[in-house]
């Protein structure tokens, strides 16, 4: 049988303010356990939340961010249910009346084709705290720094069809909230988690299968390997001719598994109800225009930017623009190296190829844009080869020099571009392979004659110590060759 | 109005309440007559009037955010049953 794969995603984004969201407490990360847990966030008796204004103003960019209408009276609700890293015995969040209505993203396929995933809402909330299972015998250990810290979450109508459409959505999402600078993006200390929705369908009918969700994917690797196997698990289940049970599942990555949480089925039952200490919070324009005076370039219009002004390709011009600190870099290599296409190169390829391979971000780079400019201009303007600049680089990226001109000074990479010494190359080289001279001159086949070109250029290089400029070398060639 | 015996065991699984299976009719009894009570107020006309939020007709003022909450970890934990290396020590949670 075929099946249609129906997902939706629930995202959870930890918001970049520099307080929680009913308290003053600090929420910077790493901090030593419960020394940013004041009264309020551990439920001491006779505290009251305060909301933060920055969450609100946060959602609120996001929302303007994707085409959203922005919930103008949001009204708090408890979500009541036990467990020690929420000490108050219930979630604080929102139910009926969200900060952000509905809204779309439009995510770019492989295939070069755009689709539409709408937002159904989002809404602020508060995250938990952690807790530790292991090195306390027979006890959990808890550490409520995280507790309190603002959330927004994220909920898409069950636009996605499949695991290549749900990570295209994420990683937009990821760049989107990124760009926004409300979220710091770190997804290996959980600063967006994924929830997946699936469900499967026969291919063509209109009613909705039961879904499961699997809960806190916090790679883009995993959401992909998490769908697959949900997929896989549902599609058998339903050959065999039996029933999905609507469930929470957790997905175990390293071993590429999942299991029922079955703990969460029976507490399914949350009883929410407006939450007595807050009152609505009321968004006015003045407030609307306070988060849209903040919004930064997003990476949409950026990208349309950099096909405009440095005339790049659609699809370097995605590269460079998703995110925003490597958007960044790209400008300065490109302004200091007067050669945005060669800049554009040189940032995707060696600079990001470096990157990955020490799994290093563009804010820990050993190297500025500044200086990997500094080098572009240099290749530019042909005072060093390609092969050349490969070392330049790699003086540069191990922190041996600062500045280009003083590793090809003192490593002597400076290409000879003196066409007249050049000549003189060459007509010594072509004087001493007269046979392959004669060749060259023979054959008639265009593809052929390119070939044997490179036949010369490597006692040329041999001949120049390397700094020959190969472009003017193969200029001179073709000239002697020619006739 | 009235209120199941399951729906009490219900809540008190959901509130964390043990009850003593003599307590029971006891609540049920009690519960219905609250939820009778609560139960004339859907005798009101409500056609025209917009749902509310909250009882006080206010808006929620919003703080700035700067933190303003500092350190007070000892004075927290001098009071909790168990701690270790700055962590709350509860019954293990099986998940």
């Amino acid at each position: 049988m075929q099946w249609d794969i129906v997902i939706g995603l629930e995202i959870h984004v930890q918001l970049a303010t520099k307080t929680k969201i009913f308290s003053g407490s600090s929420t910077a990360f790493g901090a030593e356990p419960n020394t940013q847990a004041s009264a309020v966030d551990l439920a001491m008796p006779g505290t009251l939340p305060v909301p933060n204004e920055q969450a609100f103003r946060y959602a609120v960019m996001f929302g303007l961010a994707v085409n959203a209408d922005i919930g103008r009276r949001s009204v708090f609700d408890r979500k009541n249910y036990f467990y020690p890293d929420s000490p108050k015995g219930y979630q604080t969040t929102q139910l009926d009346h969200p900060i952000v209505g509905p809204g779309f993203v439009d995510i770019d396929l492989a295939d070069g084709s755009r689709k539409r995933v709408r937002i159904h809402h989002a809404h602020l909330e508060e995250d938990a705290g952690k807790s530790l299972h292991e090195d306390f015998e027979g006890m959990t250990g808890i550490d409520l720094n995280r507790a309190g810290t603002p959330l927004i979450e994220i909920v898409t109508e069950p636009d996605l069809n499949n695991a290549e459409e749900a990570v295209a959505f994420a990683k937009k999402l990821h760049s989107l909230v990124s760009s926004l600078g409300i979220c710091d993006g770190d997804m290996s200390q959980g600063s967006l988690r994924f929830d997946v929705n699936i469900s499967l369908k026969p291919k063509g009918s209109d009613t909705l299968g039961t879904r499961t969700e699997t809960k806190n994917l916090n790679s883009f690797r995993f959401m992909e390997q998490a769908i697959a196997h949900e997929v896989d698990r549902q599609m058998d289940i339903l050959e065999d001719g039996g029933r999905i049970v609507q469930e929470t599942r957790l997905y175990n990555g390293d071993r590429d598994e999942s299991r029922s949480m079955r703990s969460k089925e029976e507490a399914n039952d949350y009883r929410y109800f407006p939450c007595p200490d807050l009152l609505p919070v009321v968004i006015d324009d003045a407030f609307i225009q306070s988060a849209r005076d903040l919004l930064p370039e997003l990476p949409e219009a950026r990208k349309e930017r950099f096909k405009e002004q440095y005339g790049l390709n659609e699809y370097d011009a995605r590269l460079l623009s998703d995110d925003a600190g490597l958007a960044a870099f790209f400008e300065e290599t490109a302004k200091h190296g007067k050669d945005a296409k060669l800049a554009a190169n040189w940032v995707l390829g060696e600079f990001t190829a470096r990157m990955n391979a020490e799994d290093k971000t563009v804010a820990r780079a050993p190297i500025t844009g500044v200086q990997l400019g500094q080098l572009v201009a240099r290749i530019a303007d042909n005072t060093v080869s390609s092969s050349g600049a490969k070392k330049v680089f790699d003086a540069l990226w191990s922190g041996k020099s600062t500045h280009a001109d003083d590793v090809i000074e003192a490593q002597g990479l400076k290409q000879v571009s003196d066409s007249g010494a050049l000549e003189q190359m060459v007509d010594e080289v072509l004087a001493e392979m007269p046979d392959q001279v004669a060749q060259y001159q023979q054959e008639t086949d265009p593809k052929k004659q390119k070939k044997m070109l490179g036949g010369f250029m490597g006692p040329l290089m041999k001949a120049s110590k390397g700094q020959g400029n190969p472009k003017l070398f193969t200029e001179i060639l073709l000239k002697k060759l020619n006739g | 109005m009235t209120i199941s015996r399951e729906d009490i065991e219900k809540v008190a699984v959901l509130a964390r309440i043990r009850l003593d299976e003599e307590q029971i009719p006891a609540l049920e009894k009690d519960l219905g007559n609250i939820l009778s009570l609560v139960d004339q107020l859907s005798a009101a006309d409500t056609d025209n009037v917009e749902p509310l939020a909250h009882p006080l007709d206010a808006v929620q003022r919003l703080r700035a955010d700067e933190v303003t909450e500092s350190n007070q970890r000892e004075a927290f934990q001098a009071i909790a049953p168990a701690t270790e290396n700055g962590l709350y020590l509860v019954p293990r949670v099986i998940e």
